[in-house]
């Protein structure tokens, strides 16, 4: 079992040109590590990260698009599997922080915390699966993950984060939005 | 005139051509279409789009992955058409409220309602949720148009470059089957 904000503070040290989709609990800890003008929240509709990140990808086909998802917000667009199985984006990689909680609605756990997404992914048409539940595994293989040719799918067994109250009004903004835009459109 | 014999004029001023919105969606530049099946319009549109070089079909599974597709293609500048049945607009409401009525997203819905006859406003057919459409879009703040003839149609490719130029949602009816080209 992993810790979300250490997974996160690896995968950043990657990071450089990329779109980074990020959603609630993913979100604010991807915020408090990496605050650049290449991530882009999806909030308001739980569940569309990964189509949002999908639409990117295709309209950005230049650059690599890689969404931090949560796997309750997964599970309530499952269908998004099949739909980027059927796209093939080359440039999409899709990270899932299964905690087996609705962390950001308050904890309740999920129906089934041990569904195996990856299993679910691969079924939907997705090569390119991994699980990891090892920190040190994640380290090892998280380079070559988001540089592999899409769509990828990564499930990260970690433990629930805090419960306290995150804000999203910020990373919400009209605001925001327009400074990803122009980050995107001055070739950053 | 014998009310009986239908005048073939008249018939061909009550059609819809579903080649004639094809060619009034790609005046709009829209590239991708976004869909999932509906009775109403899959074989007057939704099969010949899915024929078509010049249009990108992306069937998803569920109405408001659109939204979140839609949204984030818009990005690219890359405009897209969301063909969907009423039934799926239901369901997507809460996609519809977060990118098309609070981030004003340049969303463009294209709604079959399935079951409304010809002729009949959308607030007077049976199916309650055909009767919905209208006022759930006005709550929203969405500006819509009632496609029902081929005389109505030079409306669209206007009002998807204006959703896109001026960043706000927009939405078309198909009050009757298409017609395939």
């Amino acid at each position: 079992m992993m810790n979300r904000m250490d997974c996160l503070k690896i995968l950043a040290k990657h990071v450089t040109d990329e779109i980074v989709v990020a959603t609630y609990s993913s979100a604010t800890d991807w915020m408090a590590i990496n605050d650049r003008p290449l991530n882009y929240f999806a909030f308001g509709a739980m569940g569309l990260a990964s189509s949002h990140g999908l639409g990117l990808a295709l309209a950005r086909p230049e650059k690599r698009v890689i969404v931090l998802d949560g796997d309750g917000s997964l599970l309530m667009n499952l269908g998004t599997l099949v739909t980027i199985g059927a796209v093939q984006p080359k440039n999409f990689v899709h990270f899932v922080g299964h905690n087996g909680s609705y962390e950001a609605n308050g904890g309740a756990p999920l129906p089934n915390r041990d569904v195996d997404f990856a299993a679910m992914a691969r079924a939907a048409g997705i090569a390119s699966c991994h699980t990891f539940t090892e920190l040190s595994d994640f380290e090892a293989k998280v380079g070559d993950v988001i540089k592999a040719e899409g769509p990828v799918f990564a499930d990260l067994l970690i433990e629930q984060g805090p419960l306290s109250n995150r804000d999203y009004s910020e990373m919400h903004s009209a605001a925001r939005r327009e400074a990803f835009r122009e980050a995107l459109d001055a070739g950053m | 005139m014998d009310d009986k014999i239908k005048d073939p004029a008249a018939d061909a001023a009550e059609q819809l051509s579903g080649g004639e919105i094809i060619a009034a969606i790609k005046d709009a530049g829209v590239e991708y279409v976004l869909s999932v099946p509906d009775l109403h319009t899959s074989y007057g549109l939704l099969m010949p789009i899915a024929d078509d070089p010049d249009l990108k079909l992306i069937r998803v599974c569920k109405e408001d992955e659109c939204l979140g597709i839609s949204a984030g293609l818009s990005y690219g500048d890359k405009r897209a058409l969301i063909l969907i049945q009423y039934t799926g607009f239901l369901y997507a409401q809460n996609a519809i409220r977060a990118m098309a009525a609070e981030q004003k997203k340049p969303i463009c819905l294209m709604i079959g309602l399935l079951g409304k006859p010809p002729g009949v406003a959308p607030q007077d057919a049976k199916r309650i949720g055909v009767r919905a459409v209208e006022p759930y879009l006005d709550f929203m703040g969405i500006p819509r148009q009632l496609i029902e003839t081929d005389e109505d149609l030079p409306v669209i490719a206007p009002a998807i470059d204006d959703a896109y130029k001026n960043q706000h949602p927009t939405a078309f009816l198909i009050g009757r089957r298409p017609v395939a080209p």
